[in-house]
């Protein structure tokens, strides 16, 4: 389908993106557009207006520090899949994005525009959620700051407000070892099950913590600290099936077309072992 | 809003817009709404660029935006302003002359069947072994993995992008 009509805006600068978010009725932010696009295209939504922020130099940069990497809102997948120095901080970032959708959708996506689409699917919400980031918004009101938990609040619901544009998302240093492990029909496919994965391994390797953020088992990224049952044991011995059962008694996830809430369950205990294993090793 | 019909070009809001499309800076006056895909087909004449999905799952849309592959269903027209625009016709040389070394070996290893998808598998091969000269079997699984096809069942796709690098390689490392 076409979507409904709509005026284009292209702000030269963030001040002229907040004041146009502040005066227009029905106005959103338009980034790369994957997710918003087609929605646009069924007419499940039709603003009045579009603001572009994807060519804002302001928003364009991959801010690597030792503290972690700040991502500007017009960084897409891609750009950042290829940023060496914020995959050497942060390498659970390019192990998630290259889950997200496939390359050519990720040459336009953006990671900001992930985030605030807040998909409960999207990988990228459970990474910022396990490294407990952070989403900069800017408003004619001000500039905030939310904390990821507090970030994602519903179904594709973040707590970005009408009049404020994310300007840029921190993702912290991880001081463990990590990885992303997910299930999907295809590869690409909105994940059954997805978790990003937390480990901190002790000199005499030994596991000293875990912790885990799911994706697809809630309307929003779904934290389970594991720490109880994997911690003091070497990673091959890990209780397999305590994991499982903490995991599966800690998520709550809901029937739909791809897959029961059973069986959702069931891939979000599997994919514990898998994740810690993958990332201890 | 919602129930405005599609016939009211003349009062919804409309831009000036610049596409150089296969070398050609070509300037038109668009809809905001007109998505790159419909521009080129409606608006350029240049059908070869098909649209099957039209939200961004099939891939037969896929067109180079500044040399990577992005599928034109998902990306407005005025947003491609002054963007360079490579589609399917812009593959072989001007005038129908020589075709891509990748078009010339999906025809080899019959890596279509009705052909609605192929534009967009040329164009992401195209974008493939610009970037990777000599792809292995998963790096090539991987880059046609959003394109959809019904016929072929991807086996003599995945040949032809073999095929292709080799081709572009040159007669060595085709083995010949």
């Amino acid at each position: 389908m076409k979507p409904a009509p709509f005026q284009y805006h292209r702000p030269a600068d963030v001040a002229e993106a907040l004041e146009l978010l502040a005066g227009l009725d029905e106005a959103k932010v338009l980034a790369g557009g994957q997710s918003l696009v087609p929605l646009m295209n069924f007419r499940l939504a039709s603003p009045a207006h579009l603001v572009d922020i994807s060519r804002l130099a302001e928003l364009a940069d991959v801010e690597v520090t030792g503290g972690g990497v700040r991502v500007g809102a017009a960084v897409t997948h891609s750009e950042l899949i290829a940023h060496g120095a914020a995959n050497q901080v942060c390498p659970l970032l390019g192990r998630a994005l290259r889950f997200v959708a496939h390359e050519v959708v990720r040459n336009r996506g953006t990671v900001c525009g992930s985030l605030a689409h807040a998909d409960p699917s999207g990988e990228l919400t459970a990474v910022l959620a396990l490294l407990e980031g952070e989403v900069s918004l800017a408003s004619r009101r001000g500039e905030r700051t939310v904390a990821a938990a507090d970030f994602f609040v519903g179904h594709l619901q973040s707590a970005c407000e009408e009049d404020e544009l994310v300007t840029s998302a921190l993702f912290p240093r991880l001081p463990a070892r990590s990885t992303f492990v997910e299930v999907a029909r295809r590869h690409g496919d909105y994940a059954m099950c997805g978790a990003a994965a937390a480990v901190q391994v002790a000199g005499d390797g030994t596991i000293a913590g875990a912790r885990l953020a799911y994706i697809s088992m809630a309307p929003f990224p779904v934290v389970v600290d594991v720490g109880e049952v994997v911690t003091g044991r070497a990673q091959s011995e890990v209780d397999a099936a305590g994991l499982y059962d903490l995991v599966t008694s800690a998520v709550d996830p809901r029937d739909d077309i791809h897959a029961s809430a059973g069986y959702r369950r069931h891939l979000a205990g599997i994919l514990a072992g898998r994740a810690i294993a993958e990332a201890a090793a | 809003m919602n129930a405005e019909p599609t016939g009211t070009a003349g009062t919804e809001p409309t831009s000036t817009v610049t596409l150089r499309v296969n070398g050609q800076s070509r300037s038109l006056r668009l809809p905001d709404r007109r998505l790159l895909s419909d521009a080129l087909r409606h608006d350029l004449g240049l059908t070869g660029t098909h649209v099957g999905c039209e939200h961004g799952v099939c891939g037969c849309c896929t067109v180079l935006v500044d040399g990577r592959p992005q599928r034109s269903c998902l990306v407005f027209a005025v947003a491609a302003d002054d963007r360079d625009i490579t589609t399917v016709e812009g593959l072989a040389t001007a005038d129908g002359g020589e075709l891509h070394p990748v078009q010339q070996a999906f025809g080899e290893c019959h890596g279509l069947q009705c052909g609605f998808c192929t534009p967009g598998f040329l164009m992401v091969t195209a974008a493939l072994l610009a970037r990777v000269p000599d792809p292995d079997e998963d790096t090539i699984s991987e880059a046609i993995a959003g394109n959809l096809c019904r016929c072929t069942g991807y086996v003599n796709i995945r040949a032809a992008v073999r095929r292709a690098a080799d081709l572009a390689c040159g007669p060595r490392a085709a083995g010949e």
